[in-house]
């Protein structure tokens, strides 16, 4: 009973005590350790406009747009496009009927070998034989000038095959 | 200040032609001579080193006589009287005739040049020749002379007192130029970035048609030498090439390919009045008029491959020359009508000059080379000037049309090629 009393006696004592004589101690501020700064975060600021920039390309000037491939090339002794040309000619032919206003020259071309005037009238098939296949594509006739070069411009000056089928061509030129 | 800029204008103009003659000195080699060559002895022109140190008369004479691979050339020296010549001792030394001749310089800074041939087994006088020259001209005096001993000696009329034109080309650099058949005095008619072709001379020798690529496709023009004025001729749609005077010098054959395919027309040398004479649905070019104005000799593949033909200078029915192998181009026609020369490509690939005797029918190959073009006869039908490949670079080259004398021109640098000879003239 006794225990009871005087714990209850202490507790009540220590309240008492602890209320009105000494004021709460205040605990030592927590030491200030360096922690690794942290790279802001990017906070989206609602106001900004971040600027897109488009460009209306004519097809024509990209250089890695199909129009850009402008030569259609010719077997030894032959004034028929290839299959290899076909896409050249379509593409163009198909840039051209879309834009009534441009014009193209079409230069025929021929290897070195044989006489500079027969070879102009060679090199004038090649270049025929693309205009001919664009107009049955609808292009109209005043759009094409087909000419020949001839031997006189070779894109490959060897004297070896190689170089010759690099010659043997028909260009297209937009004037 | 005014005497100075006219000094350095003369310098500036001085160098700039220096510069333009520097550019391409032709070189002439002869490496082929005639079957029976006349010996005939040349002295030197009393009093010659008056004239400019490139204007040496008897020098100039030699070369010409010893070019055209007909004479043996004795060289005579320096004779005590021109006018009076010992036959006999010149016959013992074996010459047949002796040139002899003076050089006066006048007062006026112009030249008096004359000369006399002397036949040494007859013991005569076979010609004689007096001029009156600017000093420009002492190097055309000296070439007149060359044409009348070759005249008088052979019965032909000499060719030394011509020009040719040809087309040079270095780089991206293009040049349209004539020279006298010696390879000497050479001038640039035209610089281009773009190629000459075809030049062709005016009959009268004032004038040269030929296609340019300045456009960026083909176009004829006529330039006249003297004034520099240009004329086009065909600037038709699509190619305009191969043009020929007429032997008036009226009208202008051309090749074009306005209706498609490449066909014969005639316009008047100043472009107008273009009318269609060829008809084939396949390649015509390369027309040629004959001397007499009468035909058109021209190239045509209506049969298959390329093969030259002849026609009425008006049009109609084509006849067929050629007939051997399956690809001849580039016909000439002799003045006298009587000899073609052409392209031929023959042997696997190999493309030589040929004539053909039109009266015969027998031809000859007269180069062992395998990239001949552009064949012109001298205008005394004896020799042809010809474009070839040699030592892997393009030249020029001379045959006789019996194939004996050989010539080969070259340029130090660059590409030569698109040879053209001259008419005479006075």
């Amino acid at each position: 009973m006794r225990n009871v009393k005087s714990v209850a006696f202490i507790l009540s004592t220590a309240a008492l005590l602890s209320a009105c004589s000494t004021p709460v101690k205040v605990a030592d501020p927590a030491p200030v350790v360096e922690k690794p700064v942290e790279a802001a975060k990017p906070v989206a600021d609602t106001r900004t406009v971040a600027p897109v920039q488009t460009a209306s390309i004519d097809p024509l000037d990209d250089p890695k747009g199909v129009l850009a491939q402008r030569s259609v090339y010719f077997d030894f002794d032959s004034y028929v496009v290839r299959e290899d040309g076909k896409p050249v000619v379509q593409n163009h032919a198909g840039y051209l009927t879309k834009n009534a206003k441009r014009s193209i020259l079409i230069q025929g071309n021929t290897d070195e070998r044989g006489g500079a005037e027969y070879n102009l009238a060679l090199g004038q098939k090649r270049a025929e034989a693309v205009r001919k296949a664009m107009t049955a594509l609808g292009v109209p006739e005043g759009q094409i000038e087909a000419v020949s070069l001839g031997k006189e411009k070779p894109k490959a000056e060897g004297h070896s095959e190689e170089a010759w089928a690099q010659n043997r061509r028909a260009d297209i030129v937009y004037k | 200040m005014k005497k100075l800029t006219s000094l350095t204008n003369a310098l500036a103009a001085a160098s700039l032609l220096a510069s333009l003659n520097a550019y391409a000195q032709l070189k002439v080699e002869i490496s082929g001579v005639g079957s029976n060559q006349i010996p005939v002895a040349v002295a030197t022109f009393a009093d010659e080193g008056a004239a400019p140190p490139n204007a040496q008369v008897s020098a100039i004479i030699k070369a010409d006589l010893e070019r055209s691979g007909m004479f043996k050339i004795i060289d005579a020296g320096v004779i005590s009287n021109p006018n009076d010549v010992d036959y006999s001792q010149w016959k013992s030394r074996g010459a047949n005739a002796i040139v002899v001749g003076t050089v006066s310089k006048l007062a006026n800074g112009g030249f008096d040049v004359r000369y006399k041939l002397h036949d040494t087994i007859k013991a005569s006088k076979l010609s004689q020749m007096d001029q009156t020259t600017s000093v420009n001209e002492v190097r055309l005096s000296a070439h007149k002379i060359a044409d009348d001993v070759y005249e008088k000696l052979t019965g032909v009329r000499g060719a030394f007192a011509t020009r040719v034109a040809y087309v040079t080309q270095q780089g991206r650099q293009y040049r349209l130029v004539v020279a006298d058949s010696d390879g000497e005095n050479e001038l640039p008619a035209l610089i281009s970035n773009e190629p000459i072709i075809s030049p062709s001379w005016s009959p009268d020798g004032n004038k040269v048609a030929y296609v340019s690529f300045e456009q960026k496709k083909p176009v004829v023009y006529v330039q006249n030498l003297v004034t520099r004025a240009r004329t086009v001729v065909a600037n038709e749609k699509g190619s305009n090439s191969a043009p020929s005077w007429s032997p008036d010098g009226t009208k202008v054959a051309v090749a074009l390919s306005k209706t498609g395919n490449t066909q014969i027309f005639i316009a008047n040398a100043d472009g107008s009045g273009i009318r269609r004479i060829s008809n084939s649905s396949g390649i015509d070019t390369e027309p040629q008029f004959s001397a007499d104005g009468q035909y058109i000799y021209f190239t045509s593949d209506r049969s298959g491959g390329p093969q030259i033909y002849r026609m009425s200078a008006n049009g109609g029915e084509a006849k067929r020359v050629t007939f051997s192998g399956s690809y001849n181009i580039s016909p000439r026609i002799s003045s006298d009508g009587n000899t073609l020369a052409y392209i031929s490509r023959r042997d696997g690939g190999n493309f030589q000059l040929f004539v053909l005797d039109l009266a015969t029918g027998q031809e000859q190959r007269l180069s062992d080379t395998t990239s001949d073009e552009s064949p012109s006869f001298a205008p005394n039908g004896k020799y042809l000037l010809y474009a070839t490949v040699s030592g892997g670079r393009k030249s020029l080259a001379v045959v006789s049309v019996d194939g004996r004398v050989k010539q080969r021109l070259t340029i130090q640098a660059g590409n030569i090629k698109e040879p053209t000879w001259g008419p005479f003239m006075k």
